[in-house]
C-alpha cells in the first residue's frame, strides 16, 4: 500500500491550468522535497492533495484511501503568511489546535492534550514561549510554532508549505533535524522547498515540478544537472542564482 | 400565496400570545425589583442585545465579516416593509422574519456578485447595501403615504432605532436569541477559534469550514435582525463591531476578548438606551453608537500595550535607548573616531537619559563616562561589532536573528562563531577591551 498516490491530477484556477496530469507515487516513508521555479504549482500540489484547491481532474489516495477518510493521519504546515499573526491566541493555543482533529466536535482540549502540546513545543525548542501572543514571536519562532502544531496532530504523513521561508539558519537546521527524526520514526514528510543548495543534504526523495512533474525519485538519481535544467530552464536557473545572490545581499 | 398568508397569520398570532405571557412576566419582575415596567423592559432588552452583539461581533471582526453584518442590516429594510404589507398590521415577529429573509437574499446577492462576476467583495457589499437600502426607503415612504395603516407601521423607527416601541415580546425574542448564540459560541468555541484563525488548516484537519462559517453568519444575521427595532438598520453594524474591536485592545486571549466584548456591549446598550430615553424624540441607534465610540476611543488610546499612548511611550523608550547606546559608544571612542553630528535637542535628551541611568556625569569640559557608563559602553560596542561582523561573514545566520537592541549576539549565535569573530576583531584592533586600554592611556592609536 502506497503512502501517497496522486493519479492524473489537473488543477486550474479561473480555467487556467496550474498543474497538468500530475502522477506521483510514494511507495514508502520518505523525506520529500518538492522543488521548482516560482509559479510551478508547488503549493498548489499540496493544497490540491489536502482538498484546499479544486481539482479539475484526477484522484488522490493516501494510505490507499480517499483523503477525506484519513485526515486524522495527515499533518499540515501552511505557509506562514496565510494567517493573521495579530490574532488573539497564545503559542500554546495554536499548538493545541493540532489536537482538535482527534478531539472532534465540542470537546475541549484537556490536560492530556496540554501535555502533548507542551512536548511538541519542547521538540521545536519553544517551551519557554507557550504563553506569548503569537504576534510577539520572530519569524523563525512563528514557523516553529506551526511545526509544533503539526507535530501535535500525531500524523503519519505531513505536508509542509515553505517551512523555511524567512527563518534564521538555526531554525532551519533545527527543523530539519526534527524532520529527520520523523522520517526515522517511519513518517513521510513532503516539504515545499526553494533552496536548491540544501536539497541533497536534507531530502532522500525529490519531486521536480514545473506545472508537470519533470522528475521524481530518490535524490541521488532524480536531482541532477539535467533534470534541474529541464525544470528551471538554462537561463532561468542562472537568473534565479543571481536573484538569490542579490536577495541575500539586500537582506544582509 | 395562500400558504404564505397562513404562515404569516400563524407567526403573527404566536407572536401575540408570547407577547401576552411575557408582559405578565416582565411586569412581575418590575414589581419585584421596584423599577418602572418600561425602564426594566428597555434596559433588559438593550443590555442583552449589546451583550450578544459583543460576543458574535468578536468573531465577525476576526473573521473579517464585519461589513457583511452591515450589508445584512441595510438589506433587511425592504423585507420589513414587504412583511408589513403581507401581515397588514404592525407585528414585530412577522416583520423581523421579513427582515431576516431579505437580509439573507442580500447576502446571497453579495455571494452571487462575487462568484458570478469579477467584482471584489467590498464593491459587492457596497452595491448590495445601497441598492437594498434604497429600495427599502422607497417602499417605506410609499407605505406610509399611500396605505391606510401605513402611518401606524412605525417603519421610520426601524431606520435609526427607537426604545419607546419595545414591547415585552421583543425582550423575549432578544433573550432567546441571546441565549442561543451564547450557547452556540460556548459549545463550539474551539471550532470557531480554529476556523477564524486558520481556515485552510481547519479544512485540512477535516473540519467542515463552510458549516462553521455558516454558523457564524447565521449568528450575525440573528443578532442584526433582533437589533433592528432598537438600533435601526443604519447603525446596527456598529453595535456588532465596536464592542469586539474595543475589547481587542485590552487582551491577547480570545476568550477574554469575547467576555470583555460582551461586557462592553452590555454597558453600551444600557448607557445608550438610558441616555436616549431621557430625551424626547432622540433616536436610540445614534446614541448607542456614540456611547460605543467613546468606549472605543478610551480603549484605543489608553489600553496597556496595544493602546496608542502605551505604544507611543514604548516607541519613545526605544528611541532613547538607541540614543543612549550611540552616545555611550561615541563618548567611549571619542579619542579614536569622529563624533557624528547630533541634532542639539536629540543630544540634550540623550545626555539627560544617560545621566538618569547613571552613565555620565558633568566634567570640566562637558560630560564624561562614569564607571557604569564605561562598562555599558564596552558591552554595547562589543555587541555592535559582533553583529556587524556576523552580517559580513555569516549573512545567512543573521537573517531573522540580528537584533542588536534586544538580544546579545553571544546569546543567539553558536559559541564557535562568536570565538572566531572575536579573534578576528581583536586582531584588527576593533575589540572594545583593547580599545579601553587605548582610551585609558589617553591615546594615539
Amino acid at each position: 500500500m502506497s503512502v501517497l498516490d496522486i493519479h492524473d491530477m489537473t488543477v486550474a484556477y479561473h480555467r487556467r491550468p496550474v498543474l497538468w496530469d500530475v502522477d506521483l507515487v510514494l511507495e514508502e516513508p520518505r523525506l520529500v522535497g518538492v522543488l521548482g521555479p516560482n509559479g510551478a504549482g508547488k503549493s498548489t500540489l499540496v493544497k490540491a492533495v489536502l482538498g484546499l484547491a479544486p481539482m479539475a481532474h484526477g484522484t488522490v489516495r493516501v494510505f490507499g484511501e480517499p483523503v477525506e477518510r484519513v485526515r486524522k493521519r495527515i499533518g499540515y504546515v501552511p505557509q506562514r503568511e496565510s494567517v493573521d499573526w495579530d490574532f488573539p491566541v497564545s503559542v500554546l493555543d495554536v499548538v493545541l489546535m493540532g489536537t482538535y482533529g482527534r478531539l472532534g466536535w465540542c470537546r475541549r482540549p484537556g490536560p492530556r492534550e496540554r501535555q502533548l502540546a507542551r512536548e511538541c513545543l519542547a521538540k521545536v525548542g519553544m517551551e519557554d514561549f507557550e504563553r506569548r501572543q503569537i504576534g510577539q514571536l520572530s519569524g523563525g519562532q512563528q514557523q516553529r510554532t506551526f511545526l509544533a502544531r503539526a507535530l501535535a496532530q500525531q500524523a503519519d504523513l505531513y505536508f509542509m508549505d515553505e517551512p523555511m521561508a524567512g527563518v534564521d539558519a538555526a531554525t532551519e537546521h533545527a527543523i530539519f533535524t526534527l524532520l529527520g527524526e520523523l522520517r526515522k520514526a517511519g513518517k513521510t514528510v513532503v516539504v515545499v522547498h526553494h533552496d536548491l543548495r540544501t536539497v541533497e543534504q536534507y531530502f532522500d526523495y525529490v519531486v521536480l515540478l514545473n506545472m508537470r512533474v519533470v522528475a521524481a525519485g530518490p535524490t541521488n538519481g532524480a536531482f541532477t544537472a539535467d533534470t534541474l535544467r529541464r525544470t528551471y530552464g538554462g537561463r532561468l536557473s542562472m537568473l534565479e542564482a543571481v536573484g538569490d545572490a542579490v536577495e541575500a545581499r539586500e537582506r544582509a | 400565496m395562500n400558504a404564505g398568508c397562513f404562515l404569516v397569520a400563524q407567526a403573527s398570532s404566536l407572536g401575540e400570545r408570547v407577547a401576552d405571557r411575557s408582559f405578565d412576566f416582565v411586569q412581575a419582575a418590575a414589581e419585584a425589583l421596584g423599577v418602572p415596567y418600561n425602564t426594566l423592559l428597555v434596559l433588559a432588552t438593550t443590555a442583552l442585545l449589546g451583550a450578544v452583539s459583543g460576543v458574535v461581533g468578536c468573531f465577525a471582526v476576526l473573521r473579517r465579516r464585519a461589513l457583511v453584518g452591515d450589508a445584512l442590516a441595510h438589506a433587511a429594510l425592504p423585507g420589513l416593509c414587504v412583511a408589513f404589507l403581507l401581515a397588514g398590521v404592525r407585528s414585530v415577529p412577522v416583520m423581523l422574519l421579513g427582515a431576516l429573509a431579505s437580509g439573507v437574499v442580500g447576502i446571497g446577492a453579495i455571494v452571487a456578485l462575487r462568484r458570478g462576476t469579477r467584482i471584489k467583495e467590498d464593491a459587492a457589499i457596497g452595491i448590495v447595501l445601497s441598492v437594498f437600502f434604497g429600495a427599502g426607503i422607497v417602499l417605506s415612504s410609499w407605505i406610509q403615504n399611500s396605505t391606510a395603516t401605513g402611518n401606524k407601521a412605525g417603519l421610520d423607527s426601524y431606520i435609526l432605532g427607537k426604545t419607546s416601541g419595545i414591547a415585552a415580546g421583543d425582550l423575549v425574542v432578544v433573550a432567546v436569541a441571546c441565549l442561543a448564540c451564547i450557547a452556540l459560541v460556548a459549545l463550539a468555541f474551539k471550532e470557531f477559534r480554529l476556523v477564524t484563525f486558520d481556515a485552510p488548516f481547519a479544512r485540512a484537519q477535516g473540519w467542515p469550514v463552510a458549516v462553521v462559517d455558516f454558523g457564524l453568519l447565521a449568528m450575525i444575521a440573528i443578532v442584526v435582525v433582533i437589533g433592528l427595532p432598537t438600533v435601526g438598520v443604519v447603525l446596527m453594524a456598529a453595535l456588532l463591531i465596536i464592542p469586539g474591536a474595543a475589547a481587542r485592545f485590552w487582551t491577547e486571549r480570545l476568550w477574554a476578548m469575547t467576555l470583555l466584548a460582551a461586557a462592553f456591549g452590555l454597558a453600551v446598550g444600557i448607557v445608550g438606551a438610558a441616555a436616549s430615553s431621557r430625551v424626547e424624540r432622540l433616536p436610540t441607534g445614534p446614541i448607542i453608537v456614540l456611547v460605543g465610540t467613546l468606549l472605543f476611543l478610551i480603549s484605543a488610546t489608553s489600553a496597556p500595550r496595544r493602546g496608542a499612548v502605551a505604544r507611543w511611550v514604548a516607541a519613545r523608550r526605544f528611541a532613547r535607548t538607541i540614543a543612549v547606546h550611540r552616545l555611550l559608544c561615541e563618548m567611549f571612542e571619542a579619542t579614536t573616531e569622529v563624533a557624528s553630528d547630533w541634532r542639539p535637542s536629540e543630544h540634550r535628551l540623550a545626555i539627560a537619559e544617560a545621566r538618569r541611568r547613571g552613565y555620565v556625569r558633568p566634567a570640566a569640559d562637558g560630560y564624561e563616562l562614569t564607571e557604569a557608563g564605561r562598562a555599558a559602553a564596552i558591552d554595547a560596542l562589543r555587541d555592535e561589532r559582533l553583529w556587524q561582523a556576523v552580517l559580513v561573514e555569516y549573512p545567512e545566520l543573521a537573517v531573522g536573528a540580528a537584533d542588536p537592541f534586544h538580544a546579545s549576539a553571544s546569546e543567539v549565535l553558536p559559541p564557535a562563531i562568536i570565538g572566531e569573530l572575536t579573534e578576528r576583531l581583536r586582531a584588527a584592533g576593533r575589540w572594545p577591551e583593547e580599545l579601553r586600554a587605548v582610551a585609558a592611556s589617553g591615546g594615539s592609536p
